[in-house]
């Protein structure tokens, strides 16, 4: 299973670091990467392999959003599949 | 990888728009609880309700996590409760009503619909025992939805019923008379009632339904009306294609949680409802999306045509977006739910005449309309007999949910509170239609029911 991670908010040092350190932490394996800031507003979405998560959805997505809020970003998780759907016919 | 750009249009849409999943619903058929003995058709209710929908809620919220859509209601429909208690009497229902609410609360879904007849053409003993025990069944219950379908195009219209139905409001209003007669917003007399609906306050498990199946209605007003916003000043038919896209993306939402949802619950997958929910919410408003178009307030010249363009082109993005769809399927126009029609209405711009005309082009029908408390029996049936002309002679559905609120005159507001929101009273004809009205029988089926 994949997800989407989004992570928006004002820029500043050390947000791919601690995303990703987070997503290392518990067992999700990025696999794709893009990120941009617009005047200060930073915006990086990741996308992770979950096969290997050490912990279940809900959890992993609660650590995360928590890993967030305290570094002043806001993060999401959410399963591929909404874009897909979405998105493509 | 996945489109950036689509990626956050989808972010944008959730959590700028309000775009969530307004119900997952669960029908339940109550056909194999049928019993003679009172005592143990409540007890095979109870536990056929919830032994089905066991998991309902905790599985819709597993799913509001993994995909990240708030799924707002979780609900349950049940075959209507007439057929069930056909043997029952009004007492009889009552008791029913009150372990049909403990059955919802057990489970905690928001709403239990089907307390429900269907009596177009007749009344069975059952059904109209039923009827006379809504008042009670609503004014002690808070989860519980009532629907009558007193019409169809095929049947013509039941106006006993109608007559009925308007005394039936007038006893809801005043039982609920503490909670600015909230029971009638729990009620919707209907023509042509779909059997698939997952929306309250008509759902309802028809007969022909599988013995349990999973039935969702998306929503996302906001989401068109930004849409619409971000179009600018397009010309009709680009208009029509922008809401068709955006009503597209909408419901291949709405397919993957009825889907998943009906995977995980190991229930089949019914149909997704196309229909546009509005929440009292800003940005949540169907209003918005007709103001949008070029209304200077809804209710004006031109609002049939702009919700006409819109419910049209809402199915056409929508229905190849789904492997099903059912149900009500068109654009909500419930008065006191939607932030954009209450201001129309306490400014005067909307009025009942033009709610009317609205209904001929959507659906579904007068909905959460609040007039005032004083208003005679017979003139709410002259409300309905209209209103049910329009489905019946038109060939969809119609219906008719007002609350004429106890103790509240022209000006006043009725606070209904959470979705159901609140409304200004609006003002009514002051003469009569009573000897219409008391003629009794029926009115035949129009002509072009008559298709084969």
């Amino acid at each position: 299973m994949k997800a989407v991670v989004t992570v928006t908010g004002k820029d500043k040092v050390g947000i791919i670091a601690m995303a990703s350190a987070e997503c290392a932490k518990y067992g999700a394996n990025i696999v794709d990467i893009s990120q941009t800031v617009m005047k200060d507003y930073f915006a990086m979405i990741m996308l992770i392999e979950l096969d290997g998560l050490t912990t279940d959805f809900a959890s992993f997505s609660d650590k995360l959003q928590i890993a967030g809020t305290e570094a002043g970003v806001d993060i999401r998780v959410m399963h591929e599949d909404i874009f897909n759907t979405m998105h493509k016919i | 990888m996945l489109n950036t750009q689509d990626i956050l249009e989808t972010i944008k849409m959730i959590r700028e728009e309000n775009l969530d999943i307004r119900t997952v619903t669960m029908g339940i058929s109550l056909f194999d609880c049928i019993t003679d003995d009172p005592s143990r058709l409540e007890e095979k209710i109870y536990d056929k309700i919830t032994g089905s929908a066991r998991r309902l809620v905790s599985v819709c919220e597993e799913l509001e996590r993994t995909y990240g859509i708030p799924i707002v209601n979780k609900r349950i429909s049940v075959t209507p409760i007439s057929y069930i208690g056909a043997g029952l009497s009004p007492e009889g229902f009552v008791r029913l009503a009150r372990v049909l609410e403990r059955a919802a609360t057990e489970l905690g879904v928001n709403f239990i619909g089907g307390y429900s007849a269907h009596v177009q053409k007749g009344c069975i003993k059952g059904a109209a025992n039923l009827i006379e025990s809504i008042p009670e069944a609503l004014s002690e219950t808070t989860r519980i939805c009532s629907s009558i379908n007193v019409a169809t195009t095929k049947a013509g219209i039941n106006m006993d019923a109608v007559k009925k139905m308007g005394e039936i409001i007038k006893k809801t209003a005043y039982l609920t008379r503490d909670n600015d007669s909230i029971g009638c917003a729990k009620l919707v007399v209907f023509a042509n009632i779909p059997e698939d609906n997952p929306f309250m306050a008509g759902a309802v498990h028809g007969i022909g339904e599988p013995d349990t199946v999973i039935n969702v209605g998306v929503s996302g007003p906001g989401v068109v009306a930004a849409a619409i916003k971000e179009a600018g000043q397009c010309d009709f038919s680009m208009l029509a294609d922008t809401v068709k896209k955006i009503a597209f993306k909408i419901t291949r939402v709405g397919q993957l949680i009825a889907a998943e949802a009906a995977n995980r619950l190991g229930v089949p997958y019914g149909i997704v409802d196309l229909s546009l929910a509005p929440t009292p919410a800003k940005g949540d408003s169907v209003a918005e999306i007709l103001e949008n178009m070029g209304l200077e307030r809804t209710g004006t010249h031109g609002t049939t045509a702009a919700l006409a363009l819109l419910n049209d082109a809402v199915k056409k993005g929508g229905v190849m977006a789904s492997s099903h769809v059912g149900g009500l399927s068109g654009a909500f126009i419930p008065v006191s739910e939607d932030r954009g029609m209450i201001n129309a209405a306490v400014c005067g711009t909307l009025t009942l005449e033009k709610l009317e005309a609205m209904t001929a082009v959507c659906s579904v029908g007068l909905d959460m309309i609040a007039i005032p408390g004083d208003t005679e029996a017979s003139t709410i049936s002259g409300i309905i007999a209209d209103e049910i002309s329009i489905g019946v002679v038109n060939n969809k559905t119609t219906a008719v949910r007002v609350i004429p609120v106890y103790g509240k005159e022209e000006g006043d507001i009725a606070q209904f509170g959470g979705l159901l929101g609140y409304a200004p009273i609006m003002p009514l004809k002051s003469e009569s239609c009573a000897a219409f009205i008391n003629r009794g029988g029926r009115i035949p089926a129009p002509i072009h029911s008559l298709r084969n």
